[in-house]
């Protein structure tokens, strides 16, 4: 089952290859991982997207648990979440099909964020089932440039992933 | 205020710490720290012969004594060979502190000379490290892995120290912190009273009660507290390799060691027992033999101090995290008051009565055909050592047979007692750890139980044990062959001995002599007990005791595997359950 993991840990050198090592060590898979500073730039706040079972999850959130830079951490998807993904798409468009992939993008509330004269550049936020979607209703042989952020996401409510 | 160096600093932070030996080795990156500790008497530094040799002793000086082994190595070759000691270390979570040089800020990234990674290359192995970025912080790192190293589940900290953040004309102003606080890490837990309560009511119903204890009862201090339970409880008890010596090794509630080289008795007590206590355990591939076929029928209560070793690979009913000794305490206390509630006599004494006939089984008796009256088994080694040092030695083993005849044959009854590599199985260890474990109890007899294989892995540190005077007792198991590599063969490749023959030993009573030791061979039984009484009344020598054994001799029990569960057992040569 897809898992998403926030986890709040020590803006310092060397964390972020701590917790990847800890993953290729131990075997567990990630999907995606997309990480930056927080509000207080002393923290960082990574989110990755994993598939694992009830057990491997367990596993997982204790072992990164005890990494001494880790402040907190929660399984999103233990609950009600909010999850989004951004995309930069640049899709290169002949003279036909210009309308067609503008029509697309307006369906999907994409915004058009860079404009030549054979291609577009379109920005997309959603789920990342909303940004597959999109890809494949995008003309295949269109499609010039892909960069994905990875899975953001917060648990809905009064819950708070803070210090 | 103090002005010092970085490297004076470091020193100085190690005195503050109460550090008595720092194992080391110099070299280019960490000059400035040797010339800081040659201006200084408090603190005793160890030149080793090779760096593995460093992180052993420090190692088996923690584990004889509970306190933070240090070690110190300078960048590129020393760190790396530093590597292994560290592993071992972390497996068996021992507390310990390693110091490597690094190189000059301004090279690191270009490949420069004695460069390597060294966080990086430790990484996996370390439970946290630390690369000094700025001088100043010295002190604070060096209290905070400390702090890391020794608290909670130990284990060992790197700290990465440029040669930059070193230079003695660079100074400032030395303050060693009292107390370090990490937001994000809070290793004291106080177990869960509730999950105590339920835990002591499982107990109290038991009809076949079992305890199973590992290393962490060793690491946490909490051997009496074990003991108080157990015999509160009068119910069996099992040691992992890691826990002997957690509970007496030869009281009559002691069923010997478990695990794939366990006794009949406890093997078979685990499998068949319907209420389980595990503590500080972590049940490892080498105890549950198939997880799904381990326990069958029994309701775990697992106490840990770390929660990722619970439901690891067995799942508990009742999971207690927390400090060891803390929660066992407060269970007998809790079943003191409990008195109303009795537990299942009857049904207990039965148990009891299904658990001597296991034990008539003498799973550990030594057998020898007629033929073989005057050929020393390993097992009649160890006995002898048992008999000679009453069962009062320190005892650090290698890897390999040896360690598991030490293991059997020589019961613990106390904690700190037994020191071995039992996580990563290093072998090489055995010698420095016994000179680390020396060096914290001059007074005490200490024996490194090892084979020819083994002892040659790190038998460059006799030169060590010469310089600084170590009377350690050397008992070499020598079969002449890698024995439990060879036993696998025997048993799994139809005999094909594939290099595991030990060829050219060379003469090991001549080697030790060259390094100004004593050295004995001993070759028939009989010689056996007299040559050891001698060998143990000569208290200022090293003596290297090189026993030739039979080399055909296999260890058992040994659990079937694949597909076996924990009463699945190999009880003699061709001989199952």
């Amino acid at each position: 089952m897809r898992r998403i993991v926030s986890v709040l840990l020590e803006n310092e050198s060397g964390a972020l290859s701590r917790l990847i090592g800890l993953f290729a060590q131990r075997g567990y898979n990630i999907e995606t991982l997309t990480v930056a500073p927080t509000e207080d730039p002393t923290l960082s706040r990574l989110t990755l997207t994993t598939l694992a079972g009830d057990d491997e999850i367990e596993q997982i959130t204790k072992q990164v648990n005890k990494l001494v830079e880790v402040v907190k951490l929660v399984d999103l998807s233990e609950g009600d979440h909010v999850e989004r993904e951004l995309m930069l798409i640049k899709v290169k468009t002949n003279s036909d099909q210009r309308e067609e992939v503008k029509r697309i993008a307006d369906i999907f509330r994409g915004q058009i964020v860079d404009v030549l004269h054979d291609a577009y550049t379109i920005q997309l936020t959603g789920t990342s089932e909303k940004i597959d979607a999109f890809i494949k209703a995008l003309p295949q042989d269109s499609i010039a440039e892909v960069a994905r952020s990875g899975v953001l996401g917060l648990s809905r409510g009064e819950k708070a992933l803070s210090v | 205020m103090d002005k010092l160096s970085g490297a004076d600093m470091l020193i100085r932070a190690l005195q503050d710490e109460g550090v008595e030996y720092v194992f080391g080795y110099p070299g280019g990156a960490v000059l400035h720290i040797y010339d800081a500790l040659f201006n200084q008497e408090k603190i005793k530094h160890i030149l080793v012969r090779h760096e593995q040799g460093a992180t052993h002793m420090a190692d088996g000086y923690a584990r004889a004594t509970g306190r933070t082994g240090v070690v110190l190595v300078t960048s590129g070759p020393g760190a790396t060979n530093a590597i292994t000691g560290i592993a071992t270390a972390y497996m068996d979570s021992i507390p310990m502190v390693v110091v490597s040089g690094q190189v000059q800020s301004h090279l690191i990234g270009t490949d420069s000379f004695q460069e390597t990674d060294m966080i990086g290359v430790s990484r996996p192995v370390v439970k946290h490290s630390f690369l000094v970025k700025e001088a100043s912080d010295i002190p604070e790192i060096i209290k905070k892995a400390f702090f890391i190293a020794g608290s909670g589940r130990p284990g060992p900290v790197v700290v990465d120290i440029p040669k930059d953040k070193t230079n003695p004309d660079d100074l400032f102003e030395y303050k060693y912190p009292k107390s370090v606080s990490l937001r994000s890490y809070n290793p004291s837990q106080k177990g869960h009273s509730g999950q105590i309560q339920k835990a002591v009511e499982l107990l109290l119903g038991a009809e076949k009660p079992m305890i199973y204890s590992g290393g962490g009862v060793i690491l946490g201090e909490s051997a009496n507290a074990l003991t108080l339970l157990t015999r509160e409880l009068g119910f069996p008890i099992t040691n992992t390799l890691m826990g002997l010596g957690g509970f007496p090794g030869t009281d009559r509630q002691f069923l010997g060691m478990l695990g794939m080289h366990g006794t009949y008795e406890a093997n078979n007590a685990m499998h068949h027992c319907d209420v389980l206590l595990a503590v500080g355990a972590r049940f490892d591939d080498r105890i549950t033999n198939t997880p799904s076929m381990f326990c069958p029928n029994a309701k775990i209560i697992h106490i840990d101090v770390d929660p990722a070793s619970i439901s690891k690979t067995i799942r508990a009913d009742i999971p207690i995290v927390g400090d060891v000794g803390a929660i066992l305490k407060e269970m007998t206390d809790v079943i003191r008051t409990k008195k109303s509630k009795k537990l299942n006599e009857t049904l207990i004494s039965e148990w009891w009565n299904q658990i001597d006939l296991w034990r008539k089984k003498d799973c550990l008796k030594i057998k020898r055909s007629s033929k073989e009256d005057q050929i020393i088994k390993p097992q009649d080694g160890v006995t002898a050592v048992y008999e000679v040092t009453r069962g009062e030695a320190f005892v650090t083993s290698d890897v390999g047979q040896h360690q598991m005849f030490a293991a059997l044959y020589y019961p613990f009854d106390e904690p700190r007692r037994w020191i071995n590599s039992g996580g990563l199985g290093t072998m090489g260890f055995g010698l420095p750890a016994a000179m680390g474990a020396q060096l914290a109890f001059p007074k005490s007899t200490v024996v490194c139980i090892t084979g020819e294989g083994s002892i040659q892995m790190n038998i460059q540190e006799l030169s060590t044990c010469s310089q600084y005077q170590l009377p350690i007792k050397i008992i070499n198991l020598n079969n002449q062959s890698l024995g439990m590599v060879k036993q696998w063969q025997d048993m799994q490749y139809e005999g094909r001995h594939s290099h595991s023959y030990m060829d050219s030993l060379p003469d090991f009573v001549a080697l030790a002599e060259s390094y100004g030791h004593r050295g004995f061979k001993i070759q028939s039984r009989s010689d056996l007990k007299p040559v050891l009484e001698e060998v143990f009344s000569m208290k200022d020598k090293l003596v290297f005791v090189d026993i030739m054994v039979d080399p055909k001799e296999h260890v058992y029990p040994m659990l079937v595997a694949p597909n076996g569960s924990m009463r699945d057992m190999w009880l003699e040569k061709g001989v199952r359950t």
